[in-house]
């Protein structure tokens, strides 16, 4: 458990056990009730897939799917998670096969150091699950919550365009 | 962050007893403003109080208004299609605000109810009267870009950001209050304060209240509404200027107009001078660029933000061409 950042001493109400449901996995963790989802994700489940950049909700790197939704996982306390059912970059291959938006990102080029690329694969594979119009300008503005500092951008929306293509039911995520 | 207690309220009463009984904790619903205020240390709440689990969802349509529960997400509203065909100044403010990871994520309550974007308000090391009563304001002759021109006081200039409350407020949308002393019901419009000499006083809410709904009357001026956001950027940005914008046409005249603009108020800001020029006149630009010239009626701009004077007229005129099909 992080240690509390001043000298407040951490009562039993301020740490408990969280059941947390990650790529269809049950993980019980005791911890103080401050952890967000990415810390616990990445800190106390070792799932370092999930990336922080701002840590305040306004880059998109921390994007899990929460009952198949994109959110950002640094905003959501790991305390409020019990019973719903949370999807990382981890979760999305089946039986050794990438999710056509991960294979769809590599065919298209759509990434540079890779920092941001979790998180816009699975804004892009929640955006799919909606089955809302895949246009250029649709992309754009639904993905607008992740930002690409290696600028990869247009890439980035014809590998969504492609994944939509070739998306089938079963592989969603 | 610094350290908490958290429990889940298991009922409404939980929250209204345990809110207005000392720590007061804080209430969490989505947690996409509060989680930035916890990180930022701007709040220190001894505990959070987590709604998530309460029965306040849904969305319902009955007797010409549609009633919202206060944990609605702003996706869902945003994507309803009654919403969209009756209310579409409600979706369309919706889907111009945040993420789309964020909307799946806030509830319209919460969203009302967010704390400004004034950089020193977020920032716990500067001078800030909203966050700091006393300590004075820092943005009156510090960068005031982004910061109200309208409503403003000489302690806070903080202009608020919700996009949503722009919408609601030009729909004389109401909220329902749970609170210690039982139910209440206020007009989105009168849920703000302006900032006077206590900005840190913001609502009308006391603690313990909740709220539990949102009702949004139907009307014409619904029906025929129109948001137009001004931005730095094209998405996930706030408002430097919007207007929410609603015309009921009679044969050739207006009959009945909303003008609510967001950006330049301290709170969600009604235009009722604006609408009484369009009353009665046949649509048409030159009527729009009149009204909308009388926008700006008691500005009191700083040095950052003066040019939303002029831009606040322009995007009033603009969302009322955009409606009336002249632009
Ligand atoms: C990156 C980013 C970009 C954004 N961009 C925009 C934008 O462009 N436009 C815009 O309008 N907003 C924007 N927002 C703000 C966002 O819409 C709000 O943070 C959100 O709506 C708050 O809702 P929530 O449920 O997450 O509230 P919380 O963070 O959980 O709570 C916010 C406040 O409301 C109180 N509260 C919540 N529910 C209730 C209730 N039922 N009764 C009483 N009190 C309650 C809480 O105690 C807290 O004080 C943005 C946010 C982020 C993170
Ligand atoms: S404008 Fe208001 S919120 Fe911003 S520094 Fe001044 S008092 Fe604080
Ligand atoms: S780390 Fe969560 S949005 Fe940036
Ligand atoms: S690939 Fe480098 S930030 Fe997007």
């Amino acid at each position: 458990m992080p240690e509390p950042a001043n000298n407040t001493p951490l009562t039993a109400a301020m740490a408990a056990d969280i059941t947390l449901d990650v790529n269809g996995a049950r993980h019980t963790l005791h911890l103080d009730v401050r952890t967000t989802l990415l810390d616990a994700l990445r800190d106390h489940l070792g799932l370092t897939g999930t990336k922080k950049g701002c840590d305040l909700g306004q880059c998109g790197a921390c994007t899990v799917l929460v009952d198949g939704r994109p959110v950002v996982s640094c905003l959501t306390l790991a305390a409020t998670q019990q019973g719903r059912a949370v999807t990382t970059i981890e979760g999305l291959e089946r039986d050794g096969k990438l999710h056509p938006v991960q294979e769809a990102f590599i065919e298209h080029d759509a990434f540079q150091c890779g920092y941001c690329t979790p998180g816009q694969i699975m804004a892009a594979v929640g955006l799919l699950n909606e089955g809302v119009p895949t246009t250029d300008a649709a992309i754009r503005e639904r993905m607008s919550g992740n930002l690409c500092r290696c600028g990869a951008y247009v890439n980035i929306v014809e590998a969504v365009k492609a994944a939509a293509a070739m998306a089938t039911p079963d592989q969603k995520g | 962050m610094h350290p908490f207690a958290y429990t889940a309220a298991q009922t409404p009463q939980d929250v209204t007893t345990r809110g207005s009984h000392p720590p007061h904790p804080d209430i969490l619903a989505g947690g996409t403003d509060l989680l930035q205020l916890l990180k930022e240390r701007v709040r220190t709440p001894a505990e959070l109080i987590d709604i998530n689990g309460l029965d306040l969802g849904g969305i319902d349509e009955k007797n010409g208004c549609l009633r919202v529960g206060a944990l609605v997400r702003m996706s869902e509203l945003a994507a309803d299609p009654r919403v969209t065909r009756d209310w579409p100044v409600v979706s369309k403010a919706l889907l111009d605000s945040a993420s789309a990871q964020v909307r799946n994520m806030a509830s319209i309550a919460g969203n009302l109810l967010q704390r400004t974007r004034c950089p020193y308000f977020r920032d716990a090391t500067t001078p800030c009267n909203k966050r700091d009563p006393g300590t004075g304001c820092s943005a009156l002759d510090g960068l005031n870009r982004t910061h109200a021109i309208l409503g403003t006081s000489d302690r806070c200039i903080a202009a608020h950001p919700s996009d949503l409350a722009v919408a609601l407020v030009a729909l004389d949308a109401r909220i329902s209050i749970l609170g210690p002393d039982g139910e209440d019901e206020v007009a989105v419009e009168n849920l703000h304060r302006l900032p006077g000499d206590t900005p840190h006083m913001e609502t009308v809410l006391q603690p313990g209240d909740l709220i539990t709904a949102i009702h949004i009357p139907a009307s014409e001026c619904a029906r025929r509404s129109h948001y137009v956001k001004v931005r730095d950027r094209a998405s996930f940005e706030w408002a430097l200027v919007s207007a929410a914008v609603g015309l009921d046409m009679d044969g050739g005249t207006i009959s009945d107009a909303r003008v609510a603009v967001g950006g330049v108020g301290t709170k969600p800001w009604r235009l009722r001078t604006v609408e009484s020029l369009l009353i009665g006149k046949a649509p048409g630009p030159q009527v729009f660029k009149a009204a909308a010239d009388r926008a700006a009626d008691g500005a009191q701009p700083r040095g950052g933000n003066a040019y939303k004077v002029e831009l606040l007229k322009h995007t009033v005129t603009r969302a009322l061409m955009e409606l009336g099909g002249c632009a």
